[in-house]
């Protein structure tokens, strides 16, 4: 026999001399985890004081950033970030709920789960990889296709011609948008489909008792049972596109200033961090930087814990 | 009749919508991969990794970016292993129902997605600015901080799964609830935990963002890891911008590589979760 003791008064029951220690290591490490977050917003809040000093509110409205003059204001890259963002939710959320409908509701068993797997493992592909598709394959198509045909049929001075302006590189607001949109559409149709899931068989299977089409129970039950969920999936989409710095800072253009157009380059608070960061000019460039950081932290972190809240302790 | 006949034509309509919808992802994933594929497929061979990034017009490979790649992802998994499996026991066993851990899980949470380049920044302010230069160790710490959310929420998953049975077996034996967790619980749950650490592998291996200004990166090879060092999504960040036909086609290389690196560990993370599973 092995020596477990279990009873020998007095003495000390094997692995009981760990116990408080492994314990508390359990305790620090989950507390970590939660430094590591404060970390990130104190660290941000003292790297960028000297700008927010120094520019007060109007680093927030001023959309000059100029750092020969060392003024710095955010607005541009602030405005590009949620034009962007919003545009992708707008392309990838209809997409991404008729995928996850598919798979759930209409999909031959067969194929549900390769497809339902395809979507998951596509959804973890490095953010570079579509940057890179954006820049070499979807840019020059998008000029040449797209651009240029809409820039030669807008008459001068129309609404079109306002929206549709820009230089004819492909390299802009909108084709970042589209390859965001590319980038959160699998994460969000993986997530919706675990949402659909949840909803117990028995409701679905009373609808179409009642004789409901696949549209009705989809319109009339299943998304009534998920609403909250939705919109929790919703906000990580958003939480996700808002924070995406690599795909972006490839095919955005990365002018600063607010975009005149659909089709003018742009900036986002990401894609500027990771343009100008490394090659900071001096004190003021990097605390402009730090701010703008900042900015992007409480954003996301807005948006992350309400879809937090609204999705409950789900796992995605 | 007029009216079932609108609602089969409703219902018809949008199953089509819905189908058109997923032909449509999937063909623009299916266009993405193919052309990586078709890009980086034709630049692979050994020099590719027996070489060091060349000057442009000259050949060479990508050798000293992957060795960085792998010395700072193998630092940053074990930090990350290490935390992240201890958070998330403390989480499952210990904490988890008190207040302080409903904290703890909602902002392991946030972390999950939080956007990777501001952790860039804080880690820049944590270890580059007071030392007074780019390391290959601070981009270690940097991917370490993106990989721990995902072990910790993991391994509280699959402790979670774990019978209570086990563990009062354990307790009925007089062992203590350390040495339970230790030698029963995570025993059990040996297949899960490691595939917690492979997701996490799977996700800072293409992280670029927090490596820009952390470890910088480097155009030779360097085994020293307090200087800045290389890592393969920065090479491929510096060289799908430059002006350089070569430097572009090393580029996809380095993209097909780091492409199919997630894919597999992803795929082997998802079979051992499924055996685990099973059993």
């Amino acid at each position: 026999m092995t020596s477990v003791a279990i009873d020998r008064p007095g003495g000390k029951t094997r692995g009981t001399g760990g116990e408080s220690f492994f314990r508390a290591a359990c305790l620090a490490a989950a507390t970590l985890l939660m430094a590591a977050l404060a970390g990130v917003m104190v660290s941000l809040a003292i790297g960028g004081w000297p700008a927010f000093r120094q520019f007060g509110f109007g680093f927030l409205t001023s959309s000059e950033w100029n750092p020969v003059t060392e003024v710095y204001g955010a607005a541009g890259p602030i405005v590009g970030t949620l034009i962007t963002s919003f545009l992708a939710l707008a392309v990838a959320l209809p997409l991404a709920i008729g995928v996850a409908v598919f798979l759930v509701e209409f999909c031959p068993r067969a194929f549900a789960r390769p497809v339902a797997v395809a979507v998951e493992l596509l959804a973890g592909i490095p953010s570079i990889v579509y940057g890179m598709w954006g820049l070499f394959v979807l840019a020059p198509w998008f000029a040449e296709h797209v651009q240029l045909p809409l820039i030669m049929n807008a008459e001068p001075g129309s609404l079109m011609d306002r929206l549709f302006s820009g230089i004819p590189n492909g390299a802009n607001i909108f084709t970042a948008s589209l390859i965001l949109a590319i980038m959160i559409l699998p994460y969000m149709s993986a997530v919706f489909r675990e949402l659909f899931l949840t909803v117990p068989a028995q409701v679905r299977e009373a609808a179409y008792g009642l004789g409901c089409t696949p549209f009705e129970v989809v319109r009339s039950v299943v998304i009534p049972y998920v609403r909250k969920g939705m919109v929790g999936v919703i906000m990580l989409g958003l939480g996700r596109a808002l924070g995406e710095t690599m795909a972006v800072t490839f095919i955005i253009g990365n002018a600063h200033g607010f975009p005149k157009s659909l089709f003018d380059s742009g900036s986002t608070i990401a894609s500027t961090i990771a343009n100008e960061f490394a090659e900071a000019t001096g004190e003021m460039h990097t605390a402009a930087l730090m701010a703008l950081g900042l900015v992007l932290f409480v954003i996301t972190f807005s948006v992350l814990a309400i879809a937090r809240l609204l999705l409950g302790g789900r796992k995605y | 009749m007029n009216r079932a006949l609108r609602r089969r034509i409703v219902n018809g309509l949008f199953v089509t919508a819905c189908s058109a919808a997923t032909l449509l992802a999937l063909g623009a994933l299916a266009l993405i991969l193919w052309s990586l594929v078709g890009k980086g497929i034709g630049g692979l061979d050994l020099a590719v990794f027996t070489q060091d990034q060349p000057a442009p017009g000259s050949p060479g490979g990508l050798r000293n970016a992957i060795a960085g790649s792998l010395m700072m992802c193998g630092i940053a998994m074990v930090i990350a292993v290490v935390v992240g499996i201890l958070a998330g026991t403390w989480l499952a066993e210990y904490g988890g129902r008190t207040p302080y851990g409903h904290v703890v899980r909602f902002l392991n949470d946030v972390l999950l997605s939080a956007p990777s380049i501001l952790v860039g920044l804080f880690v820049y302010e944590l270890l580059v600015r007071p030392f007074h230069g780019f390391s290959g160790y601070a981009g270690a710490v940097a991917l370490a901080f993106l990989a721990t959310p995902i072990v910790t929420r993991t391994t509280e998953d699959i402790l979670n799964l774990q019978p209570n049975t086990l563990r009062e077996a354990g307790m009925a034996l007089g062992a203590s609830r350390a040495f339970v967790i230790r030698k029963i619980i995570w025993r059990a749950a040996g297949a899960g935990l490691l595939t917690g650490g492979l997701l996490g592998f799977a996700r800072i291996s293409g992280e670029t963002a927090p490596l820009l200004f952390t470890s910088l990166g480097n155009q030779f090879f360097n085994a020293n890891m307090t200087q800045p060092t290389a890592s393969l999504p920065t090479t491929i960040f510096q060289f799908a911008l430059s002006a350089y036909d070569d430097w572009q086609r090393l580029a996809w290389v380095g993209a097909l590589l780091i492409a199919a690196a997630v894919l597999t560990i992803n795929i082997i993370g998802r079979f051992l979760a499924r055996e685990t599973h099973r059993s």
